[in-house]
Parts: structure tokens; C-alpha cells; sequence
């Protein structure tokens, strides 16, 4: 053990920088709140005291030598991984880093199409060619799930070429694919793998939570420490493992990543690794307990279906994150999206993310078992007042994509603009997609069909948060010229 | 010795009493838990420094919340009390003989053994056989329920800390539901003159409203709450709470009361402009 999981480097030398009341010459200019008074009283002076920039003491964020190297030692300690970087950027960031490292321009990834859009972003900005796997379906909830291990050999044996495949562990409704052997099976074709845990940090922190990707051997892992760990927004670990090189990890991070690091991002990642590595199981445990009072409860009212491990099934739901509370809606005759907005509107309660047939309340430690009777309270209200009959209800969430080009090819091509119902059949050059959970329905490079038209009509009906397109009301979508295609 | 407790009434308002003997203090799963003597008031409960009963003026609110709605309808048979741990709701209900079942849940256990330990005075029936206590949370409770009861009174504590859940929309609506045809809701309703007493007042008067075709507010004088003016919330069914008095058949029970008569039953729903004005505001 290098040092001790009680530490937390980043904090101290902070602590200490304050302690030696050092005169700033130097950015940022509040000069630790002073010269901006009324965003002083707003975030609290504490909070911008620690807002400084980087210095010797401090160490620097794109080439760490000191306290951000040690805090970057202990997470990867934490989570048993080769190396940890601090990213403060976002998990988005994280899967860009990954998916960058992996792939040059022209190389292939195998992953499954129900990422998030970061993913398929990295795509773009990389030139990288996606080979997709398609993800198993649920038909009764009408979700993604993960990839079945027999459908990802298909892919490697077809594409041998391929440089990487990126899992999702888990989805955001917290389902989980057969890592351990997929990673096997591409390490045994020298394929790397890459792990978008945004929804998975607890898993490494408590042993009755599925296997995190660090565990089974996996190359490289985006860590979204700010849901699930409790760090401040935008603040995110990228793990490596094996092979790959922290040097040129380093390179790839540095190409998009600010120089001016943020201090309180930094700082809230180093709290919180410590506050998981010291209290994670018993802290998760509590959460576990939490969900799972809460979805027992949601189950006894008839139209809901809170659903968790009874949904496994070996290969596409491998296994389930019981600490995610992922609720049906379609029995009481509501759209997903229709009861988020409800329990916003109404009751006063913001849930995670509705999509047309789930709603995803997000447990976490800060959350009180009176703030839990509320939710429950007011499903069974809505259930009341709202149950309809289910039948005009969308019943899928996932249209196999016909691919066509790659994403950077489709994005920078010579586009024309198109209402959506006139774009059937052709070419899309930007994303479609709801908001969250931010997995696109249609992505550059993927024919529009005539069913995603419509889908996307039925979201926007519904009230989803319909986003990707240059035009802010997504009426008029890029298309791919037809003469350059 | 000069030993006086002091609560906030308002970020601008302190109200104190002369304290004869701190009786007792710990802090249970929910709240800190406070019960002294007092010079003037008797034995005083507080939770979280919040002043809830006092011997001297208990009467006034327990008489309040009970009577109106049983003077409204006197056949009610089953009712359902949430909060109230210090026990003087169900004392007066108690008095009742028509009365056959009383379902108390109180949160927080240890504030009712607290109370029949040092208040007695309204604790004493709690152990009447007509009584069932459940110690659980009363939102929990009343959405289990379903066209169950006569009258639910919701003697709960302040919109914040653990009574917090029964100020919200979904509470009431499950209440609604808890209730059968004929059923009334009676809550403390908080108070019209501080602004932030006067907010929670206003929302909890737009969730009852939306649910129940009758929903009236009346008040009463407590002189240890802030500003001293307390409201009540009824709401119904089916009985309007003026309309169908039953004053001659409560006045042949004979009970004797120290401030409800049913001539203040009526005069209670008379309320002051700036009161109306305030609930219009809500509506």
C-alpha cells in the first residue's frame, strides 16, 4: 500500500495553501472570492477560497509529479486498476479518452448500439468505425439490455481486425452483460476492452453489487465518481489496466482535456474516493436496503413494475445492479416520461429520467426513508387518479440501425436539410435522441426510417426532451447528400 | 436562578417562558425530544425545539380538532388519528361512546412513551381498548388504505422535519382515498399571520381543495403557537360543516368542554379578511 486510503492529497494541500494565507498573483481573478462578492455569498466563501489555480504546491492536472499524482495513486488503488486519471470534463471525457486510446481513424470498435451518445461522439472526433452489436431487447419492458456473448463472438470472427469493444456495466436502467467472458473472449483475439461504468462506480466498493470492470481484467474504465460516488458534477476517473500505457493515455486526455484543472472538482474526487474506500460497503448496503424497501413496496401497487434480479437470465441480463430503481409504467397506461413529468409537476418529486414505457428514480445515501414513502405515495396516487387503458402505448425502446457510413464521414459530409418525415430514407448527419437517458435513435451515418420518424414524433408527443439536431425544435434534420454518397 | 426556554416564531419573533425544571431530554431516531415545567404553561412538550403541548392550553387545540368534525357527524364509528403522540386527540375522542375504533399512528415511538410517562394529562387514554397505536410513518400507513374510515385527523407536527410528508399533495390524495363516502379530514393547518407558517398554510389548503368537494378552514386562539392564531382544515365528502351541524344531538351527550361550544363551532369558520384573502391566493 503506497499510502493510506484515510488521505486525501488534493484536500490537504489545499488545507495547507490556505493555512499559509499566500498572496495571489495569479488566476483566477476573484482572488479566492474577494473580488466578486455576490458569487461569494452565493457558493459560500469556502467554497470559492479553494477555487485557485494550479502551482508547485497544488501540482498540475496535465502533468501531475506531486499531491494530483498521489490522489491518482489512491484511486487506483481504490479501485484496483493500474492507474487512475482525474478527469474534470465529465465521463463523457472518460469514454472519449477510452474510445481515443483504443482506435486510430479507420479502425474498428465493437460495441453495442445503445450507448450513450459520448461514445459515438469519440467516433466522430476519432474517425474510429463502429461494428454493432445489437443488444438483446425485453419486449415485455421494452429496453436495451446487453450484449449476449454469442452475438459478440459473431462480431469479433467477422471483424478480427478490430481493435477494441466497449461495454456498457450496466445500462442506465442497470443491466449488466456477461463482462468477465467478453473480456476474455476479446482479450483471446487481442481486442482491448473498454468499460463505460458512468452508472457502475459503486461497484467497486461493495461486494453484493455485479463485477466492476477493473475486477475481471478489463483494459480501461470511465468511472462517472460524480453519480453514484458523490463528487461534484462533471468530475470523473478514468481507469487503465494491463497493457495500456499511462503515458499515451496521458497524450490522448491532455488533446481535449482544460489546462486549467478545477480545484473543487479535483478535491470533491478525492473526498469521495476516500469516503467509498473507507465506508463504500456499509454506504452501498444502506442503498441496497433503500431500493429494494422501495421497489418491494412500488410492487404492490398494481400497474407498476419495479423489476430487479428476476429478470436474469444468464447471457443478455447477465446480471441486474439492485442498487438502481428502474420502474414499468405501461401498466397503469403512462408513458414513462408522462410519470416523471407528473411527479414533477405535481408532487414535487424529480426522478432521474421517463422514457416512453420507464421511470428511473436514482437511490443514493443522501436519500431519507420519509423522501422514500413520498415516491411510493405518490405512484400509488397516480395510479389512482391517472391508470388508463395501456393499449395506444409505444411498446419498444430500440430500432436496429442500418448502417451506412461511419459517424465522422456522415457528420463532416456535404449535408442537405430535410423536415423528418421527408428524410425517410435517407442518410442522417446528426444525432437524434431524448435527453437523458442520451442514447441516440438515430446517429450520423444510419439510414432514417420510417419507424424512427415516427418514434421520434411519439416522444415529442409525449413530452420527451428531444435533442442532437442543429435545429433547437428537432422539426428539420441533416441529411447526407444524396450525390455524395 | 432565572432559567427560561425560547423559541423562534419567527426569523424576527422570539417567544420565551420561565422554566422551573428541564424534565427530561434525549434525541430518538426522528427528533430531539424535550419535556419541562414551566411557571406558567405546566409541563411543556417540545420536538426539536418546537413547543407541541402544554398543559394550560391544550385543551383548546385538542378540543378543536376533535369536536367540529364529531359535532358535524356524530355517527362516525372509525377514525383514524396520525401523529398526535402526546395522546389528547384521542382523549377527547375517547369520550365518545358511539366511537368503536381509533387507529393512532404516531412515527415516533418514543415520544408517546415520553408523553405517558410526563404528561399524563393527555396521554391517559392512549391505552383505552378502543385503541390501536401503530408506530410507523403516517404516509406509509394511510396509502395502504382504502375506503376504511369515518374521520382521519392529521394532528401532525410543522411542514419540515419528520411530519414533513403530511403536507403534500400525495398525503391528502391518499387520505381521500382512505376515507369512504360519508368521510372527513380534519388537519392542523398552521398559521395565517408569519409568512413562512402562512406559506405551508396556503399549500396544504390547495392540495385538500383539489381532492374534496367540501373544504373549509377554522380557527382557533392558542396562545403558545406562533402568533397565537391557528388554523384547522375540514374537509368532506359529503357533510358541509355549518350546513349539517348536529348541534342538538352533540349537546344531548353532555360532554363538558372548556372552549368548544357548538355556537363557536360556527362562528370558528367565520375568518378574519386577510385569512380569505390568503386562501383565495391558494386556490
Amino acid at each position: 500500500m503506497i499510502h493510506s486510503q484515510q488521505r486525501a492529497p488534493i484536500m490537504e494541500a489545499l488545507q495547507r495553501y490556505q493555512a499559509a494565507r499566500v498572496v495571489p498573483f495569479d488566476v483566477p481573478g476573484h482572488k479566492h472570492g474577494r473580488g466578486n462578492s455576490e458569487l461569494a455569498a452565493f457558493l459560500g466563501e469556502t467554497c470559492l477560497q479553494h477555487d485557485v489555480n494550479s502551482m508547485k504546491p497544488l501540482d498540475n492536472l496535465c502533468h501531475p509529479v506531486s499531491v494530483i499524482k498521489e490522489a491518482e495513486l489512491l484511486a487506483a488503488e481504490a479501485f484496483g486498476a493500474k492507474h487512475a486519471f482525474l478527469l474534470v470534463n465529465g465521463t463523457t471525457s472518460a469514454v472519449q479518452a477510452m474510445v481515443m486510446t483504443a482506435c486510430k481513424a479507420g479502425e474498428k470498435i465493437i460495441m453495442p448500439r445503445n450507448v450513450h451518445r459520448s461514445a459515438i461522439n469519440a467516433l466522430i472526433l476519432s474517425g474510429a468505425v463502429p461494428v454493432y452489436v445489437n443488444p438483446g431487447v425485453d419486449d415485455n419492458l421494452g429496453i436495451p439490455l446487453g450484449m449476449a456473448v454469442e452475438e459478440v463472438k459473431l462480431a469479433i470472427l467477422e471483424h478480427p481486425d478490430a481493435k477494441a469493444i466497449l461495454i456498457n456495466n450496466p445500462t442506465y436502467y442497470g443491466i449488466c452483460s456477461n463482462l468477465k467472458e467478453i473480456t476474455e473472449l476479446a482479450h483471446e483475439y487481442e481486442m482491448l476492452v473498454l468499460v463505460d461504468e458512468a452508472h457502475g462506480t459503486h461497484f467497486y466498493f461493495n461486494d453484493r453489487l455485479p463485477a466492476s470492470a477493473m475486477s475481471v481484467g478489463a483494459d480501461m474504465a470511465s468511472v462517472s465518481m460524480h453519480k453514484s460516488g458523490g463528487s461534484l458534477t462533471q468530475s470523473s476517473f478514468l481507469l487503465i489496466n494491463n497493457g495500456v500505457s499511462e503515458g499515451y493515455t496521458r497524450q490522448i486526455i491532455n488533446l481535449t482535456q482544460t489546462t486549467s484543472g478545477s480545484y473543487l472538482l479535483m478535491s470533491s474526487l478525492d473526498i469521495s474516493r476516500k469516503n467509498l474506500a473507507l465506508h463504500g460497503q456499509e454506504i452501498f448496503n444502506k442503498v441496497i436496503e433503500m431500493a429494494q424497501y422501495t421497489r418491494d413496496e412500488i410492487n404492490k401497487i398494481d400497474g407498476f413494475y419495479a423489476y430487479s434480479k428476476e429478470l436474469i437470465n444468464g447471457d443478455t441480463i447477465f446480471d441486474f445492479d439492485e442498487s438502481k430503481l428502474s420502474i414499468h409504467t405501461r401498466g397503469i397506461g403512462l408513458a414513462g416520461i408522462e410519470v416523471y413529468d407528473i411527479l414533477r409537476d405535481e408532487y414535487d418529486i424529480q426522478i432521474e429520467f421517463g422514457d416512453v414505457a420507464n421511470i428511473l428514480a436514482y437511490i443514493s445515501v443522501g436519500d431519507r426513508k420519509l423522501d422514500l414513502e413520498r415516491l411510493v405515495a405518490a405512484l400509488t396516487e397516480i395510479r389512482r387518479r391517472y391508470k388508463r387503458d395501456s393499449s395506444s402505448l409505444f411498446d419498444h425502446e430500440y430500432i436496429n440501425p442500418e448502417i451506412i457510413q461511419t459517424p465522422q464521414q456522415a457528420f463532416y459530409a456535404p449535408k442537405e436539410i430535410l423536415s423528418l418525415p421527408n428524410a425517410v430514407g435517407r442518410v442522417a448527419s446528426e444525432f437524434v435522441m431524448c435527453y437523458p437517458p442520451g442514447i441516440p435513435i438515430v446517429a450520423p451515418g444510419e439510414r432514417v426510417t420510417k419507424e424512427i420518424v415516427d418514434y421520434i414524433e411519439y416522444c415529442k408527443e409525449k413530452g420527451c426532451f428531444l435533442t442532437g439536431t442543429e435545429d433547437p425544435n428537432v422539426e428539420i434534420i441533416n441529411v447526407v447528400k444524396e450525390a455524395d454518397r | 436562578m432565572n432559567l427560561w426556554y425560547t423559541e423562534d416564531h419567527s426569523p424576527h419573533v422570539r417567544f420565551s417562558f420561565r422554566v422551573e425544571e428541564h424534565l427530561y431530554t434525549a434525541t430518538s431516531e426522528f427528533q430531539k425530544i424535550d419535556v419541562f415545567q414551566s411557571t406558567e404553561f405546566g409541563r411543556i412538550l417540545t420536538l426539536d425545539g418546537y413547543v407541541m403541548v402544554t398543559e394550560k392550553d391544550e385543551f383548546i387545540y385538542h378540543d378543536m380538532i376533535v369536536h367540529v368534525p364529531l359535532a358535524t357527524s356524530p355517527a362516525i364509528e372509525k377514525v383514524l388519528v396520525i401523529g398526535a403522540g402526546d395522546g389528547g386527540t384521542v382523549r377527547e375522542l375517547t369520550r365518545y361512546p358511539n366511537i368503536k375504533q381509533i387507529d393512532m399512528v404516531e412515527i415516533d415511538r418514543q415520544v408517546v412513551e415520553v408523553c405517558q410517562k410526563f404528561l399524563p394529562k393527555t396521554a391517559a387514554q392512549l391505552t383505552d381498548p378502543r385503541v390501536n397505536l401503530y408506530f410507523e410513518d403516517g404516509l406509509k400507513f394511510v396509502r395502504q388504505q382504502e375506503n376504511a374510515y369515518d374521520l382521519i385527523i392529521v394532528d401532525s407536527t410543522d411542514p419540515f422535519g419528520p411530519g414533513e410528508g403530511l403536507f403534500t399533495k400525495e398525503f391528502y390524495g391518499n387520505c381521500y382515498k382512505a376515507l369512504n363516502d360519508e368521510g372527513i379530514l380534519v388537519n392542523q393547518h398552521e398559521s395565517p399571520f408569519y409568512a413562512e407558517d402562512a406559506r405551508g398554510m396556503q399549500r396544504a389548503h390547495k392540495s385538500i381543495m383539489g381532492f374534496f368537494p367540501i373544504s373549509k378552514v377554522y380557527q382557533a386562539h392558542i396562545p403558545t403557537y406562533p402568533s397565537g392564531h391557528w388554523l384547522f382544515g375540514f374537509a368532506s365528502k359529503k357533510y358541509h360543516p355549518i350546513e349539517d351541524l348536529q348541534a342538538d344531538i352533540w349537546n344531548e351527550l353532555g360532554l363538558k368542554t372548556n372552549y368548544y361550544n357548538t355556537k363557536l363551532h360556527a362562528g370558528s369558520f367565520a375568518l378574519p379578511n386577510y385569512v380569505k384573502e390568503l386562501l383565495i391566493h391558494a386556490e
